[in-house]
């Protein structure tokens, strides 16, 4: 028996195998291994990590979007394909220095557990990775706002997990060679090995 | 020729539009002196003793909030503040270098005092009274314990005299503290309270 979904079913169904892959599946930090320097600089803290998530999720999502607007009614029309890069990294900056703007003012105490790796955002290869992979897999508006929301649902989940194992690693016996990045680097290695579970869960 | 204005022209105007969008968040989001100083001032005693080496707490503060200095400078604050500075900034907290065993207070010998006013001039928290060529003395409820007045004394008349707990000064300690833990330890030293 053929069960004929509705026409907005088999699109939600579609949201959702978006969402799914970037956040599990095709994850920007342990697939694709993007982000990787915030991912091991702010995962010390649970608390940063989290607020650093927020932050990442803000501009990648926006990003996202923006890019595809410009890509769509400004490079297209103008055949300008080759300003691509540094018009997505415009947008990215401008994201960035808007968002460092609003937690300053908001949390200072945030801003200084942020530290450097805030204004790093601009540099994290991830969102202009998503930026570009969205241009490259002929998204729609909707879906490629949704794959920078979920490709930035997967670097958070990714952050906040690491970041609450290697709270618990800091109080762990540990011998004396492993402890500090050596530790933090094979703990990333083995996350990145269980994320290899999620492959084949969906296709895309 | 039209292709290269056209991508110079979009650019400009992409990172102008840009440019004027930041500056008004700018303006919006703008920030008046520094807030983590300000949170940080207001977690110190206000004693203004100077015995973490800055002349009073709110340089203290900044420099704390700037990374210049360690968290657990603050005595008169002690280990209550250091934990919550340390929590504030996110580092790990220190232990107090110098934690008094008992609160100190000054005691000026009042046959040996010259009436100089030295001392009162170094005290930070007002608690000398006296005048020129009069005897000083130190009113013990103001009194932190800071030190400062012992250096200018020219005949070293002022004593640190280990605070007497009176009765209408008592308070339940905090818990967790280590005034707390030196105060069970302390606790059958101390008469009965009988009235």
């Amino acid at each position: 028996m053929v069960t004929i979904l509705p026409h907005y079913m088999s699109e939600l169904t579609e949201f959702a195998v978006i969402l799914l892959s970037a956040v599990l599946v095709n994850n920007y930090v342990l697939t694709k291994f993007l982000g990787i320097c915030p991912f091991l600089g702010v995962s010390s803290k649970v608390e940063t990590a989290v607020g650093m998530s927020f932050a990442v999720m803000f501009v990648m999502t926006l990003a996202s979007t923006a890019s595809w607007l410009v890509q769509q009614y400004i490079l297209i029309p103008l055949d300008l394909l080759y300003l691509q890069t540094i018009f997505f990294i415009l947008i990215i900056a401008a994201l960035v220095q808007f968002i460092e703007m609003m937690i300053h003012k908001t949390s200072p105490v945030l801003y200084q557990g942020l530290g450097i790796f805030l204004p790093l955002i601009t540099t994290n290869c991830a969102v202009l990775g998503v930026a570009l992979l969205n241009i490259q897999q002929d998204n729609t508006f909707i879906t490629s706002a949704l794959y920078g929301l979920g490709a930035a649902v997967g670097f958070a989940l990714v952050l906040i997990l690491f970041a609450g194992l290697r709270e618990r690693i800091e109080h762990a016996p540990i011998p004396e060679a492993f402890k500090g990045s050596p530790i933090s680097l094979i703990t990333a290695g083995m996350m990145s090995l269980a994320f290899l579970g999620f492959s084949g869960l969906v296709k895309i | 020729m039209m292709h290269l204005l056209a991508a110079v022209a979009s650019f400009g105007l992409f990172a102008l539009a840009f440019g004027v969008l930041l500056a008004v968040a700018c303006r919006i989001f703008k920030i008046e002196g520094d807030p983590m100083a300000e949170r940080i001032e207001s977690l110190l005693p206000q004693t203004q003793c100077g015995q973490c080496g800055f002349p009073g707490c709110k340089p203290y503060a900044g420099a704390v909030a700037s990374g210049e200095s360690e968290v657990n400078r603050c005595v008169p604050g002690g280990e209550r503040t250091m934990l919550k500075i340390a929590d504030l900034m996110g580092v790990e907290p220190k232990s107090i270098e110098e934690e008094p065993t008992a609160p100190m207070i000054a005691f000026v010998r009042e046959d040996e005092c010259i009436g100089c006013t030295l001392c009162i001039k170094a005290c930070p928290v007002d608690a000398i009274i006296g005048a020129p060529k009069q005897y000083h003395t130190v009113i013990a409820d103001h009194c932190t314990g800071c030190t400062l007045c012992i250096e200018p004394c020219p005949v070293d008349c002022i004593d640190m005299l280990i605070k007497p707990e009176l009765l209408e000064h008592w308070a339940w300690p905090l818990p967790d503290t280590h005034r707390a833990q030196q105060a069970t330890e302390r606790k059958g030293q101390h008469a009965p309270y009988t009235a």
